[in-house]
């Protein structure tokens, strides 16, 4: 009973994608037009905190829905869902657009960079924790991830050279989590974090003895706002100086 | 082809209400030690029996409490006040246990006896009544006597009510006498805090002006161990309850994690992170006999003995992404997944050795507005049951040694806080007023 009912049933699909693939030649040309249903996209962009000071650092966060090709103005083509650190020297308005089949929306972001820019530094200056926190700079990391995104490679690497140029700076490396998730884990994972970051350095040609790693977990939260740009910000590697 | 097409379409009728029974299944209730038939209970007002004026005072403290205990300890289906006769017999010769039988008030068992304050001294005589049995009613007569205070009005009435437990809940001990050990951090900084099981009587254990997380009381009740950030980072400490002190423990400094000990207070298992990736580690009792147990690339951390063997570790492990529960025997061997997915994380072992507490967030991800809750998993055949639902996070939870409560922290708008429940989730009720509790850890007895 059951072999031929099979086989029926497999001579029936076999004749439908038959009859399915001999059609197609049929029509002429598919047709380029897009769906006049296909649904406008849309696109938003944050940057937090929109005011920094010279040498500082923000977060872009963007969305789109129904974008195929997403872009910022100076920056490129980009994911259609993703966070980016940036470090003008100036004021930016970071513009975005986003195409689809639907039509192309933009949004734009505003981020105010306040007084002059920081004075280059001299050689044999005494390090003080302003310019070694405007020189050595955080490196930011995804969600529950700990390997250093592109991005923070760059930021790394800059860090590294600004330690090999100051030879008896020793630095504390801090790992941070946002506020989601576990106590106890999150712990572990700013210690994951805060290695990753330490081994870039070592990669980088900075001895290991002048590194030490704390975790702080989500002890210690430099924004307390419950949204992705204030997630992002607390996800990092940070420096200071040990001593 | 007609005949067949019938059949398969009954077939899918027959299992469509299953599929819903399966779907329903979050709210299956499961727990521990917990009874299906609760005996039938009344707890008389004590009757005051001095004239001294601050017999009024302790009595209100011991009612309360004595009544309280016997309604948490999730065995007995108590009669309520207001359905009790209003009686308050002093002594088994003015007991008339028909009253009590009859309605409204039903009771199978009734617990009464007499308080009284002589001096600075308070006396309570209770006795435990079975109300079927007027031939031969007696099952508990206890005598106590102490300094009067008020906390010693609620011991009594924590001793006497445990003395019921025992006797009438399969002779497990009552939970009573318990203490919870927390983190607090209403002075300012993260200290570690200790409450009666009832959330009666909290107060500061330490006082290091630093971060300190994660206390977990000792079997004997002797010393707590914890994790604090000092200048070189998280070290475990030890604090000795007897001492009043801080005591030494050899522990690895930088981002050492997470105690928790083994029953017979014998070993220590903690995450540390000696190469830079926290890994579980197990010592003796003093930090020494440091053995590494796990090598996974990512965090490893919150390690929980079973405590029936000692032989077998479950603990929390982001060596594939997210985090999840695992279990191995005690050596590092015979590793195995507990959890299918989400973020998991803060594993407690029952005391029977059975079941894995737990918080859960099997819809983790970018945007997903899953919730961290509570479940228990049977180790056995890794069939887990949700305890909480639409409630906020939840997170840390630990077992009462009769295995019948659990207590667990819960951040729902506001801070966090400290709540207990049934093993089966049900009869939550918070234990801290003000926010900013959390990692709750239950003594062993």
């Amino acid at each position: 009973m059951r072999t031929p009912h099979l086989a029926s049933l497999t001579a029936f699909v076999t004749l439908v994608l038959v009859a399915g693939c001999h059609k197609k030649p049929v029509p002429p040309p598919p047709p380029p037009p897009p769906a006049a249903t296909s649904p406008a996209p849309t696109a938003t962009i944050t940057v937090a905190p929109d005011t920094i000071s010279p040498g500082g650092s923000a977060v872009l966060a963007w969305r789109t829905t129904d974008a195929t090709d997403v872009s910022i103005d100076g920056i490129g083509t980009v994911n259609p869902y993703g966070t980016q650190n940036v470090a003008p020297t100036q004021s930016t308005t970071y513009h975005l657009v986003a195409r689809g089949s639907g039509g192309s929306t933009d949004s734009t972001a505003r981020l105010t960079v306040t007084g002059p820019a920081a004075p280059p530094q001299a050689a044999g200056e005494t390090m003080t924790e302003q310019l070694f926190e405007q020189n050595v700079k955080p490196a930011f990391f995804d969600y529950d991830s700990y390997d250093i995104r592109p991005d923070g490679q760059t930021i790394l690497a800059q860090d590294a050279s600004f330690l090999a140029a100051h030879p008896t700076l020793k630095v504390v490396i801090g790992g941070y989590c946002d506020d989601r998730g576990s106590a106890e884990y999150n712990l572990a994972l700013g210690e994951n974090r805060a290695n990753a970051a330490k081994q870039a350095l070592v990669n980088g040609g900075i001895a290991p003895d002048r590194i030490r790693t704390v975790s702080y977990g989500k002890e210690k939260q430099f924004c307390s706002q419950n949204d992705e740009s204030c997630w992002q910000l607390n996800r990092r590697a940070g420096f200071t100086l040990d001593q | 082809m007609t005949p067949r097409r019938r059949s398969t379409l009954f077939f899918i009728f027959l299992l469509l209400p299953l599929g819903w029974r399966a779907g329903a299944q979050d709210w299956v209730r499961t727990g521990t030690n917990l009874g299906a038939a609760r005996i039938r209970l009344a707890a008389a007002d004590f009757n005051p029996s001095s004239a001294d004026a601050q017999t009024p005072a302790l009595k209100t403290t011991f009612d309360s409490t004595f009544y309280n205990d016997l309604n948490n300890a999730g065995i007995f289906d108590m009669v309520s006040k207001s359905m009790a006769p209003p009686l308050m017999p002093a002594s088994p010769q003015q007991m008339n246990l028909a009253a009590w039988a009859a309605a409204p008030s039903n009771a199978a068992m009734v617990a009464f006896g007499s308080i009284a304050v002589t001096g600075d001294r308070v006396a309570v005589y209770g006795w435990l009544f079975d109300a079927k049995n007027p031939e031969s009613p007696q099952i508990l007569g206890k005598q106590y006597n102490e300094a009067a205070s008020q906390d010693n009005a609620r011991l009594i009435a924590h001793r006497f009510a445990d003395e019921i437990i025992t006797r009438l809940g399969g002779g497990i001990p009552g939970i009573a006498e318990t203490h919870i050990y927390y983190v607090s951090a209403r002075g300012g900084n993260k200290e570690v805090w200790q409450m009666d099981y009832d959330g009666q009587g909290p107060h500061p254990i330490t006082h290091l002006g630093t971060i300190s997380l994660s206390p977990r009381v000792s079997p004997d009740n002797d010393r707590v161990a914890f994790a604090s950030l000092g200048r070189q980072g998280w070290s475990i400490r030890m604090y000795s309850l007897l001492l009043g002190r801080l005591v030494s423990f050899n522990s690895l400094v930088g981002n050492t994690l997470s105690p928790a000990w083994s029953s017979d207070g014998a070993k220590l298992a903690f995450s540390a992170s000696r190469s830079g990736d926290p890994e579980i580690f197990t010592s003796d009792a003093n930090g020494g006999n440091l053995k590494q147990v796990t090598t996974f690339r990512g965090p490893d951390v919150s390690p929980t003995w079973n405590p029936k063997t000692n032989s077998q570790i479950a603990w929390c492990s982001g060596r594939t992404g997210l985090p999840q529960i695992y279990m191995m025997d005690s050596d590092g061997t015979s590793v195995q997944r507990m959890t299918d997915g989400g973020y998991a994380t803060s594993p407690s072992w029952s005391p029977n050795g059975q079941f894995l507490a737990f918080a859960w967030n099997r819809k983790y991800g970018p945007g997903a507005p899953g919730g961290q809750d509570i479940y228990i998993m049977d180790i056995a055949s890794k069939r887990w049951t949700q305890l909480t639902h639409d409630a906020g996070r939840q997170d840390f939870p630990s077992w009462s040694p009769d295995g019948r409560h659990i207590v667990f922290q819960r951040e729902n708008g506001g801070g966090s806080e400290i709540w207990t429940m049934l093993s089966d989730g049900t009869e939550q009720h918070r234990l801290t007023p003000g926010s900013g509790s959390s990692m709750p850890n239950w003594s062993w007895k």
